[in-house]
């Protein structure tokens, strides 16, 4: 006993080094995937205050082109609006409709954290449970998705980036409505790719890739980009086609978190479907 | 003990500026410099085991703790560490170090002090790199990003030196 001590002792290096070395592998197993991000995680307040803070004065240097798209943001808006459109119909009216239900809330948000350059890319949001943000809930920018909302802490939220290799999203071509998935395989931020399209369908270049609709996380029909090139690999009776991001992650700053009303009533047929 | 309060110093800017100013520039989505592993390349050669591990798994974990990668940085830091010992007595059969002086360009010329630099600065990139995706799959991808961020941690380290190595002559 005396003499494994004094080895232990001796070689003290070597053991701490081991012990330090499986503590980080235990860390890396128990955190890094992407949904158990609980024990000690960069949404804590303290990091967040911090990186907002840093993430002011990066934002400064990109003020222009910030201000660029909050202004062909508004105009898409402004033509939304009513106003914008002059009445043709005079037969139609409009009073207050019990056939809609409201599906959609959203809640304007400031990137105040991003990567682009790792295999796991997260951002960092200044909003979290005070404003009502939640676990799962979609973030989007008005021509493009940003991701989901993994995790929030008081003040602030982590999110998932679509451009992270754990991202699976249900996509579909809006010319042909077939259903595929998209994800990212790690490489280049600017390209993702979508799979499970069968090989039959018409694919050109250009192509909108929009929403499916079918997870109950992101709202349906908002574009994810467009097609750039497409192959069929050897073997294989789907395509594999490259996604053009309709947004520049590096060049996001303001962002809508989107809360689906309705998440939890398809979250629970889900769960009993599984049940069964 | 004025010189801890150095080290100290040393490895808050460089954890600073690896989480703040390095993680928020983009490099094209290859390049991920790695540079905070600078700290534990140029701690004095009397520095006892524990303390140069620790440091090293601390500051890996400060950074994990910025960048939603929980032990990633801190299994990477921390290997360079164990290696460190070894790699300086593979450097230096024929001389022995005095105590007082750190690794660096002054007292060992450029030479001595890049190949040092190559060999810590890769091994601690790979280690990284791999852990990171956590396979073989699209191994080129992974040694293209290696390689260059690996010269850019190198370039910044050598910058560093030539810095304070022209300040300290003066």
């Amino acid at each position: 006993m005396r003499n494994l001590i004094v080895f232990i002792w001796k070689n003290y290096f070597f053991f701490l080094f081991l012990i330090l070395e499986v503590f980080s592998l235990v860390l890396i197993s128990k955190n890094n995937y992407y949904q158990r991000t609980v024990m000690v995680n960069s949404t804590s307040d303290f990091t967040g205050g911090i990186l907002e803070w840093s993430g002011n004065f990066w934002q400064y240097l990109s003020l222009k082109d910030a201000n660029k798209i909050l202004a062909e943001e508004n105009a898409q808006f402004y033509n939304r609006l009513p106003s914008s459109f002059i009445k043709n119909d005079t037969n139609t009216f409009y009073f207050r409709d019990t056939l809609y239900k409201r599906q959609y809330s959203y809640i304007s948000a400031k990137i105040i954290g991003n990567s682009t350059n790792r295999r796991n890319n997260y951002l960092k949001l200044n909003k979290g449970q005070i404003h009502g943000v939640k676990k799962d809930m979609a973030v989007i920018t008005s021509n493009g998705l940003v991701g989901q909302v993994v995790e929030a802490s008081k003040h602030f939220c982590s999110v998932m980036s679509v451009i992270n290799t754990h991202t699976r999203i249900s996509a579909r071509l809006k010319s042909s409505s077939q259903i595929g998935t998209l994800k990212w395989d790690g490489k280049d931020y600017r390209t993702g790719t979508l799979i499970d399209i069968p090989s039959h369908v018409q694919i050109h270049v250009g192509d909108s890739v929009i929403t499916s609709g079918y997870s109950y996380i992101y709202p349906e029909g908002h574009l994810i980009g467009t097609v750039e090139d497409f192959r069929i690999d050897r073997g294989d009776s789907f395509y594999t086609i490259d996604v053009r991001f309709s947004i520049d992650y590096n060049k996001v700053f303001y962002v809508y978190i989107v809360k689906n009303f309705f998440q939890d009533e398809l979250l629970r047929l889900e769960r009993n479907e599984m049940k069964e | 003990m004025p010189k801890i309060y150095g080290h100290i110093s040393r490895f808050l800017i460089l954890l600073l500026f690896q989480v703040l100013v390095l993680n928020s520039l983009n490099w094209g989505g290859y390049i991920y410099p790695a540079f905070y592993i600078y700290f534990i390349l140029v701690l004095p050669f009397e520095t006892a085991g524990w303390a140069l591990l620790l440091s090293a798994f601390f500051m890996g974990l400060g950074v994990d703790y910025f960048s939603n990668s929980m032990g990633i940085n801190a299994a990477a830091s921390v290997f360079t560490a164990f290696l460190r010992p070894t790699v300086l007595r593979l450097l230096s059969s024929k001389r022995d170090y005095e105590s007082n002086i750190r690794p660096g360009v002054r007292d060992f010329g450029i030479a001595w002090f890049l190949s040092y630099l190559v060999i810590l600065v890769l091994f601690h990139h790979t280690i990284l790199f791999f852990l990171e995706y956590f396979s073989l799959k699209g191994f080129l991808h992974t040694l293209l990003r290696i390689i260059l961020s690996a010269v850019v941690t190198m370039l910044l380290a050598l910058l560093v030196q030539l810095i304070f190595y022209q300040n300290e002559k003066k």
